[in-house]
């Protein structure tokens, strides 16, 4: 089951600080899938991941992004 | 001066030049008639002109009849793509450009995807250089008939290979367009391009005034109505003023980008030192010496905008809730950056050194100050 954050209707940065809050809940290795439709998303999702050490997995459906926990 | 804060967004709009606010005085009392006129007082106003062209051109190293005059830098940039590709139809309808152009050369690209034509863009890496390789490629494909890539990124300082992209041009007969708007009258623009544009706000002339270089020999049709004038600008006070703004720019340019780099590497080496999680954005080297553009983790963009200005510092910002679209700046997304809390600080010839260092004092506390507000000090 991946964990699911709903973020649409939130404006930039609180997805990613959602993202920054939720992730260390989940195990190391699990996926946590972030629901925003905000445009800046796409872009500071993958770059939160980069600067955090965390992997970016990609956009499923148009609004979501995975990410998984490395570390 | 009448810039009495730490105005820090020349890359929008240089303060006016002394050289500028004389030429502009003296054009007003002389230089008003029309120049296509044919008694004394037009014929005054001829010479005005031929000699801010001259200028200018003599500053560009190109010929004075290459050059002519727009209502601005975004007019020059719309007709140099139209133009450009207008000139070209018979070879085709392909316009090549990169992802980090300016947005006056994206929304002409859109007008010639409307009218029929293609766009191919190409992307940047991380430090926001085009992709050569994929540049060269795009060119060589048919149907190219104009390439463009911007001198050096308005919001991220890095300079592109302007020469190395011409010379793929060139292997290929397409021709090149330059936006050079950060890049003229403080860097040197390398040669080898067919079409290049500027804009005279952006180096202390008076607003209103661009530049429009069409080299001799590439196939030009100059988009709307026609018309016996070159320049479609008649604003010959502001040309005058323009052309010795940039003749004075021109003469400080290298003191004036030594002194600038060294602040900017200041910015850039103690805002990564002293503030968290930010990112440094632009490429370390190969950048221009007044611009510099950073990235706030966990900030609000606008919100930072706001506690600046309440100190008395002006920077402008591509993150999205700062733009009119709520759309992240479409170079910050090229380069796949962050792109919320963003800054760019670009400095003028006034730009004082006691002013950098307060924002650098200053900087830390403010952003320590929205992240506790924001309740994110702990991510």
């Amino acid at each position: 089951m991946t964990e699911v954050i709903d973020c649409r209707g939130q404006r930039c940065p609180l997805p990613v600080i959602a993202l920054a809050r939720r992730l260390p809940d989940l195990p190391v290795g699990a996926t946590l899938r972030v629901l925003a439709d905000d445009p800046a998303a796409a872009t500071d999702i993958p770059a939160w991941c980069r600067m955090r050490g965390q992997h970016y997995l990609g956009s499923p459906a148009p609004h979501a992004f995975d990410v998984r926990r490395e570390v | 001066m009448g810039v009495s804060e730490a105005y820090f967004d020349a890359a929008s709009a240089a303060p006016l030049h002394p050289a500028a606010r004389q030429a502009l005085a003296a054009a007003l009392d002389d230089g008003w008639a029309d120049p296509a006129r044919l008694y004394s007082r037009a014929r005054r106003s001829r010479q005005l002109l031929d000699a801010a062209r001259g200028a200018t051109a003599e500053v560009l190293g190109v010929r004075p009849d290459e050059l002519s005059f727009t209502a601005g830098g975004t007019a020059a940039a719309h007709a140099a793509v139209l133009g450009g590709l207008g000139g070209r139809e018979r070879v085709g309808s392909a316009f090549v450009h990169s992802a980090i152009e300016h947005s006056a050369v994206l929304h002409a690209a859109e007008r010639h995807v409307a009218a029929g034509g293609t766009a191919h863009e190409v992307g940047v890496d991380r430090l926001g250089r085009v992709d050569l390789d994929a540049f060269a490629a795009a060119v060589a494909g048919p149907g190219t008939a104009l390439a463009a890539l911007i001198s050096a990124s308005h919001e991220v300082g890095t300079v592109q290979p302007v020469e190395a992209a011409a010379e793929a041009c060139a292997l290929h007969g397409v021709p090149l367009y330059v936006d050079a708007a950060q890049s003229v009258g403080r860097v040197p623009v390398p040669g080898g391009w067919s079409i290049l544009t500027a804009s005279a706000h952006k180096w202390g002339g008076p607003p209103g005034v661009g530049l429009l270089v069409v080299r001799k020999g590439t196939r030009f049709r100059a988009p709307g109505p026609a018309d016996e004038r070159t320049d479609r600008s008649t604003d010959l006070p502001a040309i005058v003023a323009a052309a010795a703004s940039l003749r004075a720019a021109q003469a400080e340019a290298a003191a004036l980008a030594e002194r600038h780099r060294a602040l900017v590497d200041r910015i850039r080496a103690t805002v990564a030192a002293t503030v968290p999680d930010v990112e440094v954005v632009g490429d370390p080297e190969r950048r221009l010496p007044h611009l510099v553009t950073f990235s706030c983790l966990y900030v609000d963009g606008e919100a930072l905008l706001h506690a600046l200005d309440r100190r008395g510092f002006a920077v402008s910002s591509g993150s999205s809730c700062t733009s009119s679209t709520l759309t992240p700046s479409h170079v910050l997304v090229a380069m796949g950056v962050l792109s919320h809390g963003n800054v760019r600080v670009s400095l003028h010839r006034d730009s004082a050194e006691a002013d950098v260092d307060r924002f650098l004092a200053e900087l830390p506390g403010i952003v320590t100050d929205l992240r506790a507000e924001a309740g994110v000090v702990d991510l």
